[in-house]
């Protein structure tokens, strides 16, 4: 509700912006060249209406730069999200509250059994609009950079390896000068999508290590425990010694671990962050615009970091109403132009996909209809 | 008043129109607090209900509510506690310098100070808690743990970001502080001068006036003053969910990185991403610290009534 009001006022004050584009476009166009907005929405017919969304949180505040560059191409669509967690953005598009959901995971087979009732027979599309790095950020005054293999790094989250100047951590690093400080583990104390993500990285990557299952809530008992990135980051900003993990946006001054990844070690960057997702496989079994992911967190290749957050865009392919259709179609279509993962890129720090994933999620957005 | 052989004759004043509005309106006010007092009872019982009925299996944790409830409950009172030990001796020795020591303009500018701690909103203290005072007592835990390890208080392994209990504690003793201190004096400042003057012209030096005199007279008041601390230690939100890393559950350690939470920390993080049952064990842990503040507060009316024969509480 707080955050609706904000959005409006973004979308109202960036609606206000473009009206003076518009006019001093008008102004340019009767020199003869016109200056069409990249994306060709320009030549989009004009719609009005209301969006909602609602869904996960990490999507926040690449939503809020997609809403503002949104409207200054449509002026008289509002678009609502709600941040009211994944699970529940998924229920309430399901319900058919929503008309898109955004979500830190695919929707699971149960899910997609309730998503005939609610979308028809032409099921669903799931695209990996928001692709953002966790980076595993530290605090070790004195050591600037820290390669981390990921039978290491899972070592130090299960308490294992308590020191830094342990030989493990020696052995990944050997040229730098390592103190005794004791490590102090930080883990999210909420239910978290990027808590989620990772430890489907130690899972999959260390699994001789790490023997929990995936979870969006920290499955071990005992360590320092904070709330919310922002706490995260602050905890291990506070504590000497201290190892956490956050979107890389966030890291802030903090070090950032380079992960071991085959015989490399690669440091977190958006570039590296899509480039695992495009090397990833498609989960199978699924309908013909439904693009969820099977991260690939044990790849070998260099350029690819492997410990990503993927948030989708969850919604119909077909919508009962004309209009309900056309703004759904039009915000995604703007969502994977070049201008929007741009303008989420700016806004959040997210990494911007790449042109296969944009080419395949395109052929989905095209699919959108009304009615059938 | 003389008695007499005829008590009809007792004038009746005349009720004036103001005297009835205002008797009804002071009635309605005392029946108001009595109503919302069984409607936040009434809501929290029925919106608590299925959590009690409910399969153990299925509420947050797996355990049964019991298991859910018990580290909260213990890490609310171990937080209230802590802060109420320390604040108590604090806010009677600034009460007795402000009312005995300072002199009169000091004690003025001081007694206006420490009330003004009491206008401070709980998330500056949280802010302050975890940006301030936890790297502050960071070596403090470290000491501890080597040369207090004994005691299983410090036990360790000490917090390197200081996000501990006793941190938590220590914010909570600062929050209440106020409310115990001027409580305090304003009992001390009623302590009869008569006594206080005997005890003088008997040689007694000032301390020992007002270890006679004093504080036998204000201690009621003390008491009271220091339940209604607890009362908000009990009910502190926002600077323990600031301030305390919570990974565990029930522990006397209490320089660690694993502590368990409060209930009102609890309820404040977990409400956001809960859904169905999970918000009734929230509502029904929220039921607990009802029925343990309103077991506080009665507590204090019974030891401040037990006393109040001879004292100025009344």
């Amino acid at each position: 509700m707080k955050l609706s009001t904000k959005t409006r006022a973004v979308t109202l004050s960036a609606a206000f912006a473009s009206t003076l584009a518009l006019a001093a476009c008008g102004a340019s166009n009767e020199g003869g060249g016109s200056t069409d907005a990249a994306g060709g929405s320009s030549s989009e017919e004009q719609l009005s209406g209301t969006l909602v969304g609602a869904g996960a949180s990490s999507q926040q505040a690449a939503i809020q730069g997609w809403t503002a560059g949104y409207s200054s191409l449509q002026p008289d669509v509002t678009v609502n999200y709600d941040p009211v967690g994944s699970g529940g953005g998924r229920e309430q598009f399901l319900a058919g509250g929503t008309d898109f959901a955004g979500s830190d995971a695919p929707l699971d087979d149960e899910e997609l059994a309730t998503a005939e009732e609610r979308c028809g027979t032409d099921g669903v599309f799931e695209l990996p609009n928001y692709i953002s790095a966790i980076a595993v950020v530290y605090n070790l005054p004195g050591v600037d950079d820290l390669n981390l293999s990921p039978d290491t790094l899972a070592g130090i989250f299960t308490g294992a390896i308590t020191t830094w100047n342990d030989p493990a951590i020696a052995g990944d690093n050997p040229d730098a000068q390592l103190p005794s400080t004791s490590i102090t583990p930080v883990h999210r104390a909420d239910d978290s999508g990027t808590t989620n993500n990772f430890t489907d990285y130690l899972s999959q990557a260390a699994p001789s290590v790490w023997t929990e299952e995936p979870d969006g809530e920290w499955p071990l008992e005992g360590g320092e425990a904070a709330n919310q990135t922002s706490g995260m980051v602050s905890a291990v900003t506070a504590g000497e010694g201290a190892i956490g993990y956050a979107d890389e946006s966030q890291a802030g001054d903090l070090g950032v671990a380079n992960i071991g990844v085959g015989s490399e070690f690669v440091a977190p960057s958006p570039e590296a962050a899509a480039a695992v997702v495009e090397g990833s496989e498609l989960v199978s079994g699924r309908g013909e615009f439904d693009f969820a992911y099977e991260i690939n967190r044990t790849t070998t290749a260099a350029d690819e970091y492997p410990i990503v957050l993927v948030s989708y865009h969850v919604g119909c392919i077909s919508y009962e109403d004309a209009t309900q259709a056309d703004l759904v179609k039009s915000f995604m279509g703007y969502v994977i132009s070049e201008d929007g993962q741009q303008a989420a890129a700016d806004a959040a720090g997210s990494a911007p996909i790449s042109d296969t994933l944009r080419e395949q999620a395109q052929t989905a957005v095209d699919a959108i209809t009304s009615g059938s | 008043m003389t008695a007499t052989d005829a008590p009809p004759t007792r004038p009746r004043p005349r009720q004036q129109p103001g005297d009835r509005v205002f008797a009804g309106s002071a009635k309605g006010a005392g029946i108001l607090i009595l109503v919302i007092l069984a409607g936040v009872a009434i809501f929290l019982i029925t919106e608590a209900f299925p959590a009690f009925t409910a399969d153990s299996a299925d509420l947050p944790g797996g355990e049964g509510l019991f298991s859910y409830v018990a580290p909260l409950v213990f890490g609310t009172l171990i937080a209230a506690v802590l802060a109420l030990i320390v604040a108590t001796p604090l806010a009677v020795g600034i009460a007795l310098f402000i009312t005995y020591y300072a002199p009169r303009r000091i004690a003025a500018a001081l007694g206006y100070v420490v009330d003004l701690l009491a206008a401070i909103p709980s998330v500056v203290y949280g802010f302050w808690g975890i940006f301030a005072l936890a790297p502050a007592m960071v070596p403090f835990y470290g000491w501890a743990e080597d040369n207090l390890g004994f005691l299983p208080f410090f036990a360790g392994p000490a917090s390197a970001t200081g996000r501990t209990m006793l941190t938590a504690g220590l914010v909570l003793a600062v929050m209440i502080l106020p409310i115990i201190s001027a409580i305090s004096r304003e009992v001390f400042s009623q302590a009869p001068a008569l006594h206080r003057e005997a005890a003088l012209a008997l040689g007694a030096t000032r301390w020992e006036m007002i270890k006679m005199a004093v504080l036998p007279y204000g201690k009621s008041g003390v008491i009271g003053g220091a339940m209604l601390g607890l009362g908000r230690a009990l009910g502190e939100t926002l600077a323990i969910a600031l301030v305390l890393s919570v990974s565990g559950g029930i522990t006397f350690n209490l320089i660690s990185s694993s502590n368990p939470s409060t209930i009102a920390a609890n309820i404040a993080l977990q409400f956001p991403e809960s859904t169905g049952l999970a918000v009734s064990t929230l509502i029904a842990s929220g039921l607990v610290l009802f029925v343990i503040t309103l077991l506080v507060n009665m507590l204090a009316r019974y030891v401040v009534n037990r006393r109040a024969d001879f004292s100025g509480a009344n």
